[in-house]
């Protein structure tokens, strides 16, 4: 579904991470861990097309990310579900219509009962009416999940989904991602929070990949 | 009809696009003021290009088929060198017409100068003919000799020494008004795209949360363009209301006398202001189109 080939990224003439390879098979769930500034969220963002790889290839399902334009790049991130660690709402929208936006802006109509459905699913019916700076942090991660998964996309990308939030929302968001996967979405989290992956591989076949020394590797058993 | 499709289809919008960008007060005023005082302006503007087509029109026709013929010579000659010059007229070839001025048509001439109750008769005021053509026209030379030999003191004008300058006058007055409009249609474009690209500067992270979400460069362009496109449209009309209610309360001709009470609308002429909110939205939504697909592009 995405697939990074011997992918590089520079910035301001630093080189954040290079000869990078990943391959993210349907139905799979994997971690990104490293310490900050290893080039997480930049990972992320060459996986849903927000960035262009300055060397290697990115294939977002099957297409060469670098040939997309960006009605190509639009199309792909209705496929590609994204959470990130600050949400991204349009704060002057309620909850519910934030929730709606992926279907308002492809052109869909969105059903009462999609979003309803979804409110209920993440426990935010009773806030559907109110604006994103009204709720709190754990409220908005999950408003940000139900707003990813709305167009029923094959892959979610999550940046630290649970960096502002505490343990018991932690896990309640870590039960919704695995429960999207038991659906057969593919799942990617970058985090540093071991002991959230801890939780999650004891339910889930997870592989785990550390972003260090500007080198992708997969994590041993000192997770 | 596929155009007018997409132009209605645009300009019913879609409700939830709309809601999804906030409008920004700044920069709704600015659109609208500029489209009023634009549309206020291009009003002006047509009306002199309109007027001044009017007049080189009938400068052109009206002065073309006359001439006048002056008669300065003593006091006592006058009626007989008057006659003399009516008999050479009626049996020249092409002359339809020829008659003379009576006195109070001459102190009429001459009352803007003089003011009224001139007593001409005391004054050595030269007698004038006025000279009407058919439609194949008079020989100048040929009358001009005729004259000279039986009536020594008479001065032929054909008009041609000023008409075409007048004329021209006319016609480049009549540019004049076109250029404004273009200059008109030209700042409005200016100022619209001044005033989107500092709404897209403004929604920068309302444009980066709709591109995360899968929505089209065309898609946000539209918000934009539809909201811009009203603004203009809305702003143009109530400034062409002003400027047509303008044009309707200046003086009338037969009052004021003069070139500029002309100024304004005859007959159906007076729908033309319409045509101007109209081509004030067209300006708007193309250079909100232009503006906000470039910002965008530029923004990727």
């Amino acid at each position: 579904m995405i697939e990074l080939d011997n992918v590089a990224y520079s910035y301001g003439g630093a080189e954040l991470f290079s000869a990078l390879n990943l391959s993210l098979a349907p139905g799979s769930f994997h971690f990104l861990t490293g310490p900050s500034g290893a080039g997480k969220t930049t990972l992320l963002k060459l996986c849903y097309g927000e960035l262009t790889a300055t060397a290697g290839q990115v294939r977002l399902f099957g297409a060469d990310a670098r040939a997309m334009d960006r009605n190509a790049v639009a199309h792909i991130r209705r496929r590609i579900g994204v959470v990130h660690q600050d949400c991204q709402f349009l704060d002057h929208l309620s909850v519910a219509e934030n929730i709606a936006l992926p279907l308002t802006v492809s052109g869909r109509t969105a059903q009462p009962t999609d979003v309803t459905d979804l409110l209920g699913w993440v426990g935010l019916t009773r806030q559907a009416a109110q604006t994103p700076p009204e709720l709190s942090g754990g409220e908005r991660q999950r408003a940000a999940l139900a707003r990813a998964v709305i167009m029923s996309p094959d892959v979610i990308l999550a940046d630290e989904p649970t960096g502002n939030v505490d343990a018991e929302m932690s896990q309640r968001l870590m039960a919704l991602l695995l429960e999207l996967n038991k659906m057969g979405k593919t799942i990617l989290i970058a985090t540093h929070d071991l002991s959230l992956i801890r939780t999650a591989k004891a339910q889930v076949s997870a592989r785990v990949l550390r972003l260090k020394d500007r080198k992708l590797q997969l994590a041993g058993a000192d997770l | 009809m596929d155009m007018m499709r997409r132009w209605l289809d645009l300009l019913a919008g879609d409700p939830q696009a709309d809601r999804a960008v906030p409008p920004t007060g700044f920069t709704a005023r600015l659109t609208v003021l500029s489209a009023f005082a634009m549309a206020f302006l291009a009003v002006f503007a047509l009306a002199l290009s309109l007027a001044t087509g009017r007049l080189a029109d009938r400068w052109s026709s009206e002065l073309a088929k006359t001439s006048t013929l002056r008669i300065s010579a003593p006091v006592g000659q006058v009626d007989a060198q008057r006659d003399a010059a009516l008999a050479v007229l009626q049996t020249t070839p092409g002359v339809a017409s020829a008659r003379a001025l009576t006195d109070d048509e001459q102190r009429a001439l001459l009352a803007p100068w003089f003011g009224p109750d001139l007593p001409i008769e005391t004054l050595p005021v030269p007698q004038l003919i006025e000279i009407i053509e058919d439609d194949a026209g008079f020989d100048v030379a040929g009358l001009r000799a005729r004259l000279q030999a039986e009536v020594p003191g008479a001065v032929l004008d054909d008009h041609t020494r000023w008409r075409a300058p007048l004329v021209e006058a006319a016609s480049r007055l009549r540019l004049l008004g076109i250029v404004s409009m273009i200059l008109i249609a030209g700042a409005t474009a200016a100022m619209i795209t001044l005033a989107a690209n500092a709404a897209l500067a403004a929604n920068a992270q309302v444009i980066r949360v709709m591109r995360l979400v899968g929505a089209q460069d065309i898609y946000i362009a539209r918000a934009f363009i539809r909201r811009f496109t009203l603004r203009a449209l809305t702003g143009a009309a109530a400034g062409t209301l002003a400027g047509t209610l303008a044009i309707l309360l200046l003086p009338r001709t037969d009052v004021a006398g003069g070139f500029l009470t002309g100024l304004g609308f005859q007959g159906w002429h007076w729908l033309w202001p319409l045509i101007i909110p109209i081509l004030a939205a067209v300006v708007a939504f193309a250079a909100t189109r232009h503006a906000a697909l470039r910002t965008l592009k530029e923004q990727s």
